[in-house]
């Protein structure tokens, strides 16, 4: 039964969801509005609680083993917990604020202010720092052995040179150029990708709808 | 020089070089950055949900006194299957927490065949085929064979299901100088858009921070 009623459930919806697409009729068309925009939006939100549960259980975990970096932990729940009651309590929106005040005299902790001074700086420079291991990860790894790496090389370099000032300078049809690539031999080698990406989404999909592939049921239960 | 002296500027410069010591090698400085970033995305991600889903889908409506009662009842019951994810913490229970994944899943599995079908392949199939209006300039017709090409080259690429010889070696050969083509296209156009990412945190530490420039 633990495995038995999801493996239905899945089966079900999967066959409405596939079938509403062809299906012209308003009664069809209405409870496929309904699945989108009323089941699928509210049982996506609480599906919150898994991610969020699982770090504030791995955190926990990590005070109690007392783990290698663990007061670290504490950074993380507390300001997950800060965050939290000053958003859900405080307010979204800057014009509507909520029950919790977010404004000491001209000092604001709203929940947009920490996005854009808090949340945007961290993000952002933490996914620019990629920029340096690439590079480095690149200097090390390309090498122009054979054909193959030396157009992933070239193509690489030309587009790079193409979307900065010094492109056009070395020569004025560059920039135009890396544009050819993108658009042309870019869009060729990914069009194919996505072909067999998309066959792979069908023939996986189907074999969850058909209770084939059950790696989404997890360990346990009959 | 033009300090600023907004304490949120502060804060977020200090958080932009506590992450950018990581170049030197981790520290705690790093540590502490990171794991507050983690906190507060998913405050955030708490905040937003709450907000922007739960709110207006749910809470309004179920408060609203013009919704009917069938709504209402048939609102509390998707929430209630909802809050099955809480299961995931009761160890006796816990395979309830099935039930949401298994509607939210089978749902998602099945709209997505008939719309991958249609608009990523059929339609991507449409705009590889060449017609006569390709030709009405010499250059896109060009460009439109070279993409038909590259596009059976890199699926032959992939077709396993046969030895590589006869005109599967030559065109699955093309393929390949397609693929590396397009990931060399994409590295370059990812690390380019890591290194704007960089510049606009230069940008804001030395003109919004420092006042060093405009």
């Amino acid at each position: 039964m633990q495995r038995r009623i999801p493996l239905i459930i899945v089966l079900l919806t999967g066959i409405f969801g596939a079938v509403a697409f062809f299906v012209p009729y308003p009664a069809i068309r209405n409870a496929d509005e309904i699945m989108r925009n009323d089941v699928q939006r509210i049982i996506t939100a609480f599906s919150l609680v898994l991610g969020v549960g699982s770090i504030v259980q791995h955190h926990l975990l990590k005070i109690r083993r007392k783990a290698q970096f663990w007061p670290y932990s504490y950074i993380t729940i507390v300001a997950l917990v800060i965050t939290a009651i000053i958003g859900v309590f405080g307010g979204i929106d800057v014009t509507r604020p909520g029950v919790l005040p977010t404004r000491v005299g001209n000092f604001s902790f709203h929940i947009q202010t920490i996005y854009s001074n808090m949340m945007v700086p961290l993000a952002a420079t933490m996914f620019s720092l990629l920029a340096f291991f690439m590079s480095s990860a690149a200097y090390r790894a390309f090498r122009a052995r054979n054909l193959e790496a030396t157009l992933l090389l070239l193509a690489a370099f030309i587009l790079m040179l193409g979307a900065v000032p010094l492109g056009r300078f070395i020569h004025h049809r560059l920039p135009a150029f890396a544009e050819w690539i993108l658009a042309v031999p870019n869009t060729a080698s990914k069009r194919g990708i996505l072909f067999g990406v998309e066959l792979g989404i069908f023939a996986t999909s189907l074999k969850i709808i058909l209770g084939i592939e059950r790696g989404w049921l997890g360990g346990g239960g009959k | 020089m033009n300090i600023s002296t907004d304490p949120w500027v502060w804060i977020a410069a200090i958080l932009t070089l506590a992450i950018f010591s990581f170049l030197y090698k981790e520290n705690p400085l790093y540590r502490f950055a990171e794991h507050l970033y983690v906190g507060i995305a998913n405050g955030y991600a708490i905040t937003f949900y709450w907000h922007r889903v739960l709110v207006p889908s749910f809470f309004d409506r179920v408060g609203a006194a013009s919704t009917p009662i069938a709504t209402k009842i048939w609102l509390i019951v998707i929430a209630v299957i909802g809050a099955l994810y809480f299961t995931r913490f009761i160890p006796k229970v816990s395979w309830l927490v099935r039930i949401p994944i298994a509607i939210v899943l089978g749902y998602a599995c099945g709209a997505s065949i008939p719309r991958a079908i249609d608009a990523e392949i059929i339609r991507q199939a449409k705009a590889t085929i060449i017609t006569r209006a390709s030709f009405a300039h010499w250059q896109t017709g060009l460009w439109a064979v070279i993409i038909l090409l590259g596009v059976i080259a890199t699926i032959s690429y992939f077709f396993f299901s046969s030895e590589r010889k006869g005109v599967l070696k030559p065109l699955s050969y093309a393929g390949i100088i397609f693929i590396m083509i397009g990931f060399g296209a994409s590295f370059g156009y990812t690390v380019m858009a890591r290194i704007s990412l960089f510049i606009g945190r230069l940008q804001f530490l030395l003109g919004d921070w420092l006042g060093l420039i405009k």
